[in-house]
């Protein structure tokens, strides 16, 4: 059942491209089957293969046969789907590939070598023990040369800028170590440390596989919920017939036909009809406005109502969006200054080391040992206080963490983002979107009778407008089937008109509008008002008591209107900041990070972009845009607010378990390096002595499994 | 001793044979959809119409 579905028809020779979805909602065995089976049985379709780790579905197809018609197979099988670009993540992948089969030639080389040295440290001697050595030397030098190339190159890469980093020593200390066992193998000498180097390579590329690893799964989880971005636009030729362009081919001067449903792919001015767009790209504000001839529309905004000819003026890098782009961009520069934990140990401990193993190894001159025998010593501090433990210590212990967290919706990008959030001291929300849905839902539709709802479902399910997809997510939710409609007519901006059983129905702006956006429903003489409001996240409140009970005070900083801001603030009982443009954010995060505070952002949006890449560190809900998903270091995919608080709670964990970590490895160096300087560390003592260390620390990462509770 | 002369390439020859068979699993995909695997052991290939239900009622 893992071999490829069987070929149909069509597409059994002929060239097949490959496509590939992402479905983020499939859960069971079930679903692969139905996805899998529902899409081989389509003409045209080759293969189908479910990626259930990833979520994503591999489409082989004939060439006819669009991406477009592929997903809406999958969305009638059930499946919420979006198409996924050629895989960019493709090369960050093969790193870790690479790394892993290091780790299994080294693998390989230590439990050989191992094999031949248990049999010198049981009392081989004479020519067995030479014939040993020289076969561990055949075998640990290959081994040695493939899965060290990552140290070297990280180490001559560090040499040559004049910089010493935790590759230096390393790379020094299996060199020397190996070239000395090779000189004690040609002179039948009694020590040979082959076991030693490539435990210590296997170990350090342990620590680098699973670091690797992390990241991957992250980026996977996250590239699964990214969409395509608006790839083009109907551009209308000069005999009134539209063509498909491609966003880059587009010109100023040309005019779109822009649907309704479609997203702008240049900034335009409106030259005919009128419609309302959703500018919560630009805003965070979901309510569409309503603009006509003459108006100036951005590229990124939603068109919801009708279809309008727009005039294009700036397109690619001159559109608002790029410009907010560029804004992001300087703002994450600073935060690659974060120097992460592992890093800022090795500053310290491999100057440390390189001086003492050089003392060691001057010292034995001056008190008569010979260079042979110095040179055997200085190479066993090296080999001893080589960050075995100090490399398994940060990794092991971020990939442990982030697995819990991932389990319950939390996916952090890399290990610096997961330091960087114990450090936190302060969170900024965003309103619309995160600590609110961004979606406008029914307060209650208890004053609804049966038949009223299932009108009110047929009717704002031929809506794009985001009231009536609230309406219509709430009354799926309970269960209700839509009524039968006939000639159903969509007013921009007004709502919609049907005629059920005769009678005439309409759904749209209420005539007495209150506090909240409401809207009205008409059944022949009958109208009844139902109310929507934008509903803060369940949890919010419980999620950000917990917040400042860890010592991160919460406020919100929002583009919105100072008095829909103040009443989520009110409700919260937390500070704001209204009104706030994407770069009155960057402002703001500056000035509490020059004032020395370390900041949380969470927000959603693409006016969130440049605050979530300028903020000590970030997170973003599943449902953020897909600038808000790439500019934060962490996305969660839930509706609650409280993955936040367990992400920050688990980060401090992880902070703790790391410093212990850091404080067995260095209690280990304390113990094992006056052996190594006295002289007495045989290549037994190196081996037992490094195994146990790092046993130890990464049986201390494995006590995070239970992190995210 | 002249036991080792049989024993020493066959450890070899076992490791390189484990070896070469990881790099074959790395390469052909084995490692892609770990999780996946797990669900597709429930997969019943014969009987279309029964899993097709069983989906129905999970989804």
């Amino acid at each position: 059942m893992n071999a490829a579905l069987p070929l149909h028809d069509a597409a059994e020779n002929a060239a097949c491209e490959d496509s590939r979805f992402a479905v983020p909602t499939m859960r069971c065995a079930g679903c692969i089957s139905k996805i899998e089976r529902g899409l081989s049985e389509m003409p045209g379709v080759a293969a189908a293969r479910v990626n259930f780790s990833a979520k994503q579905v591999a489409v082989s197809h004939a060439p006819e046969l669009t991406e477009d018609r592929i997903l809406r197979a999958i969305e009638k099988l059930g499946f919420e789907a979006q198409i996924l670009a050629e895989n960019p993540l493709a090369e960050d992948r093969g790193d870790t590939a690479r790394l892993l089969r290091a780790l299994a030639v080294a693998g390989f080389g230590m439990m050989n070598i191992m094999l031949l040295s248990v049999s010198v440290w049981s009392g081989a001697v004479g020519v067995t023990r030479d014939l040993f050595h020289m076969l561990s030397a055949l075998i640990a030098i290959p081994v040695i040369a493939y899965s060290g190339r990552p140290f070297f190159a990280s180490a001559a890469m560090a040499l040559r800028y004049g910089r010493t980093n935790m590759d230096v020593p390393i790379s020094i200390g299996i060199i020397l170590a190996t070239a000395l066992s090779l000189y004690e193998t040609i002179t039948s000498g009694p020590h040979a440390y082959f076991d030693g180097a490539v435990m210590l390579l296997f170990f350090l590329l342990a620590g680098r596989v699973l670091d690797g690893m992390m990241r991957d799964r992250a980026r996977e989880g996250i590239s699964a919920l990214l969409g395509k971005t608006a790839p083009g636009a109907m551009v209308v030729q000069g005999d009134g017939t539209t063509v498909w362009t491609k966003a880059v081919d587009i010109q100023p001067g040309m005019t779109m036909l822009v649907a309704a449903g479609e997203s702008l792919a240049a900034d335009g001015v409106i030259e005919q009809g009128q419609s309302g767009f959703n500018m919560s790209m630009l805003t965070g504000e979901s309510d569409p406005q309503m603009l006509g001839k003459d108006d100036a529309v951005l590229a990124g905004t939603m068109n919801m109502d009708a279809p309008v000819h727009v005039r294009v003026t700036a397109t690619g890098r001159d559109t608002s969006i790029a410009d907010i782009a560029r804004l992001m961009d300087e703002a994450g520069q600073h935060r690659s200054f974060y120097v992460r934990v592992a890093d800022r140990a090795a500053r310290y401990y491999a100057p440390a080391v390189h001086s003492l193993a050089l003392l060691a190894f001057v010292g034995w001159m001056i008190a008569g040992a010979g260079w042979h025998q110095s040179l055997l010593i200085a190479v066993a501090v090296l080999i001893i206080t080589c960050p075995c433990a100090l490399g398994l210590a940060v990794p092991a212990a971020q990939v442990v963490a982030s697995g819990a967290l991932m389990r319950k919706g939390v996916l952090v990008k890399d290990g610096s983002a997961l330091e960087r959030l114990a450090d936190a001291d302060r969170v900024l929300f965003d309103k619309t979107g995160t600590l609110t849905m961004g979606q406008p839902r029914p307060i209650d539709t208890d004053g609804l009778s049966l038949t009223e709802k299932m009108v009110a479902l047929a009717l704002a399910q031929s809506s794009r407008h985001p009231v009536s997809q609230g309406l219509v997510r709430a009354l799926v939710r309970e269960g209700v089937t839509p009524a039968e409609l006939s000639s159903v007519q969509e007013m921009a901006g007004d709502g919609v008109s049907a005629l059920w059983e005769g009678i005439a129905v309409y759904l749209g702006r209420a005539e007495k509008a209150g506090a909240h956006i409401s809207t009205a429903l008409t059944i022949g003489e009958e109208s009844q008002l139902i109310e929507m409001t934008d509903m803060l996240r369940p949890g919010s409140k419980a999620a950000i008591a917990e917040l400042t009970q860890l010592g991160l005070s919460a406020s919100i900083i929002s583009g919105d209107r100072i008095e829909a801001v103040s009443v989520v603030a009110n409700e919260l009982g937390i500070t704001a900041q209204a009104g706030a443009k994407p770069e009155d954010k960057v402002e703001t995060i500056k000035r509490l990070g020059d004032a020395g505070h370390k900041l949380l952002m969470v927000g959603d949006g693409l006016n969130d972009g440049p605050a979530l890449a300028a903020a000590y560190v970030s997170m973003a809900p599943g449902s953020a845009s897909d600038v808000g998903q790439q500019a934060a270091d962490s996305v969660f995919t839930s509706d609650s607010l409280m993955p936040v608080v367990l992400a920050v709670k688990a980060a401090r964990q992880t902070g703790r378990i790391v410093r212990q970590n850091f404080a067995l490895a260095i209690g280990y160096n304390i113990f094992a390096v006056p052996l190594a300087l006295a002289g007495m560390v045989t290549p037994l003592i190196a081996a037992i002595a490094m195994s146990l260390s790092s046993l130890i620390v990464v049986g201390n990462a494995l006590r995070l499994r239970g992190a995210a509770k | 001793m002249s036991g080792l002369a049989i024993l020493i390439p066959i450890a070899l020859f076992m490791g390189l044979c484990g070896l070469g068979f990881f790099f074959w699993a790395m390469r052909n995909g084995q490692f892609e959809d770990l999780e996946g695997a797990s669900h597709r052991v429930l997969i019943d290939d014969e009987d279309a119409g029964e899993s097709s239900e069983n989906s129905d009622a999970e989804t």
